[in-house]
């Protein structure tokens, strides 16, 4: 009994101490805005690293979104002959939603894990302590434009989701189940509002990019420096990300639409 | 050399431990300016923890750990990346940026921590691979090196920004007689013609002992012993004999801490 109780303890201390330190770290990187000498071209690097090559994932996944959401919709909405309905509704849930959501996912899974992957295989070869007995703070050098990257590619890939995930839709309503196209426009311009839906989105998914790209620097930076530490780390970012990112959403959608 | 400015890093009453397990037990020892100061004992005692504690990556429990007059574990971020620009380390394990090429990789240190124009980085960088013999390896990536060349990569590498201290962790694993020999003037020629001060950590100990001028025996947590080559050979304590001598049987445990062994063996077949 005491023994759990400690075993316990222990842990919690444990996780405290963790967070203590993800928020030291988060501090220190967002210090380090990248300046225009060196900073820039690693960030560039990194934005082709964790932004463009996750292009063609969210760009596939925006596509399918979109055409399922428009077949389920019209399904449902034909029924009730309100089948022009359809292109609200897609993009009502696109920007409201799905993008933020799905994109941040898919984001956690596809970049998140390789950067976690990337900084704990770092630490275990000691080219982070090497870095560090040269002078160079591997915060500044190695966390800090990974960290931005995320910050800056996560929105952006997620306004591009529901770019996608819109003409999917139309796809599917308009040139295959034959909406008429005017109605589907007109719908969708008089339901979506710009502050209410498409900035609240948008809010979303920076507030997203924060958190998978901490909770991945994070566990990189602060794995056990083996084999089993890293694989645990990048499981762990992806976990943690995937639980925060549906946690948070509840939260935000609560403090933005909560009131309509 | 009693005056304290030929000391570059002293260390007094130290203390650290991993674990329960005491590392350095109150140790002291202190490095001269200028001279080639070796750091002998069994694998597994903590030589490469004493070179993370000197350049800051650790900190002791206790004591005081001084480089040039500065109390390192005191130091806060900035002033401690100050000072590691001048120290040059060689990891055990090389370390190099898997990412970058051997060239890069060179070049890192003079890329951050100077201004230099582009034409003289190149030439420094060829300089530093001429020296360690790798001039020819300078387009290839890490991952195409062998163990022994990625470590002498790192050696350029640590060596090219002509730091005021060097440290070496075990630079002579892995190389092959020749490669050991020109490392082995290397060090000296460092030493002698641009004055810095080097720490060698090794196990080699006739190449260590050609090199040094003053020699730590540390073991079990303690200096052990300390002197010149002549006064460690001349030593007569048996622990010391057996080190320098590498006798298997003796003082010094071959084995890391552990349990008998007949009983471990017979305990394990209850
Ligand atoms: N990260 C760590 N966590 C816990 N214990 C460690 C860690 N690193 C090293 N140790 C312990 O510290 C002791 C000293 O390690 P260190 O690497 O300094 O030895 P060493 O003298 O350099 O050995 P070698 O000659 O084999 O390189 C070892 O016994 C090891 O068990
Ligand atoms: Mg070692």
């Amino acid at each position: 009994m005491i023994d759990q109780l400690q075993a316990l303890g222990f842990t919690g201390l444990n996780k405290l101490a963790a967070l203590g330190r993800s928020f030291i770290m988060l501090f220190h990187s967002l210090c380090y805005f990248p300046n225009p000498r060196v900073g820039f071209p690693l960030l560039i690097k990194q934005l082709h690293f964790v932004g463009v090559l996750s292009l063609i994932i969210i760009v596939v996944s925006g596509l399918f979104i979109g055409m399922v959401l428009s077949l389920q919709g019209y399904t449902i909405l034909v029924d009730y002959g309100s089948e022009q309905a359809v292109g609200q509704m897609v993009a009502l849930s696109l920007v409201r939603e799905l993008s933020p959501v799905v994109a941040g996912l898919l984001f956690a899974g596809r970049a998140g894990s390789a950067l976690t992957a990337e900084i704990g295989l770092m630490k275990a070869t000691e080219q982070l302590s090497s870095m560090e007995m040269i002078g160079v703070d591997p915060l500044r050098r190695i966390v800090a434009p990974r960290f931005w990257a995320g910050f800056i590619s996560l929105p952006l890939l997620s306004m591009i989701f529901s770019v996608v995930g819109i003409w999917g839709g139309l796809l599917v309503g308009v040139d295959w189940l034959g909406i008429y196209e005017g109605s589907f426009w007109a719908n969708m311009q008089a339901a979506v509002d710009f502050r209410i839906d498409v900035l609240n989105g948008i809010i979303k998914a920076i507030v997203f990019g924060y958190v998978v790209t901490w909770i991945a620097v994070f566990q990189g930076y602060d794995c056990i420096p083996t084999s089993e530490g890293i694989s645990q780390a990048t499981t762990k970012t992806v976990v943690y990300s995937s639980l925060s990112i549906l946690g948070v959403d509840f939260l935000l959608t609560a403090l933005m639409f909560g009131d309509l | 050399m009693d005056s304290l400015d030929d000391y570059i890093i002293e260390i007094e009453g130290m203390t650290f431990s991993r674990g329960e397990r005491a590392i350095f037990d109150n140790i002291s020892l202190r490095i001269p300016q200028g001279k080639v100061t070796a750091i002998m004992g069994p694998s597994g005692t903590g030589k490469t923890t004493l070179l993370k504690l000197i350049g800051g990556q650790i900190r002791p429990d206790s004591g005081c750990i001084r480089v040039e007059g500065l109390d390192i574990p005191k130091l806060n971020r900035g002033e401690l990346f100050e000072i590691r620009s001048r120290m040059g380390m060689l990891f055990q394990s090389g370390a190099l940026f898997s990412d970058l090429s051997v060239f890069e990789n060179v070049a890192f240190p003079l890329r951050v921590h100077t201004q230099l124009p582009e034409d003289m980085i190149r030439d420094l960088v060829f300089m530093k691979l001429q020296s360690v013999g790798l001039r020819g390896a300078v387009e290839l990536m890490p991952s195409e090196l062998s163990g022994g060349m990625a470590r002498r990569v790192a050696l350029a590498r640590a060596i090219a920004l002509d730091p005021d201290i060097l440290m070496y962790d075990e630079p002579f694993t892995g190389q092959d007689p020749i490669a050991m020999g020109v490392l082995v003037k290397l060090i000296k020629t460092l030493n002698k013609t641009l004055g810095h001060t080097s720490i060698v950590v090794s196990h080699d100990i006739q190449e260590t002992l050609s090199i040094a001028d003053y020699i730590y025996l540390v073991a079990d947590g303690h200096v052990v012993a300390q002197g010149t080559t002549q006064e460690l050979l001349a030593e007569t304590s048996p622990k010391v004999k057996q080190f320098m001598q590498g006798l298997p049987d003796g003082p010094v445990p071959f084995h890391f801490d552990a349990p008998d062994y007949l009983q471990d063996m017979l305990g394990g077949e209850q």
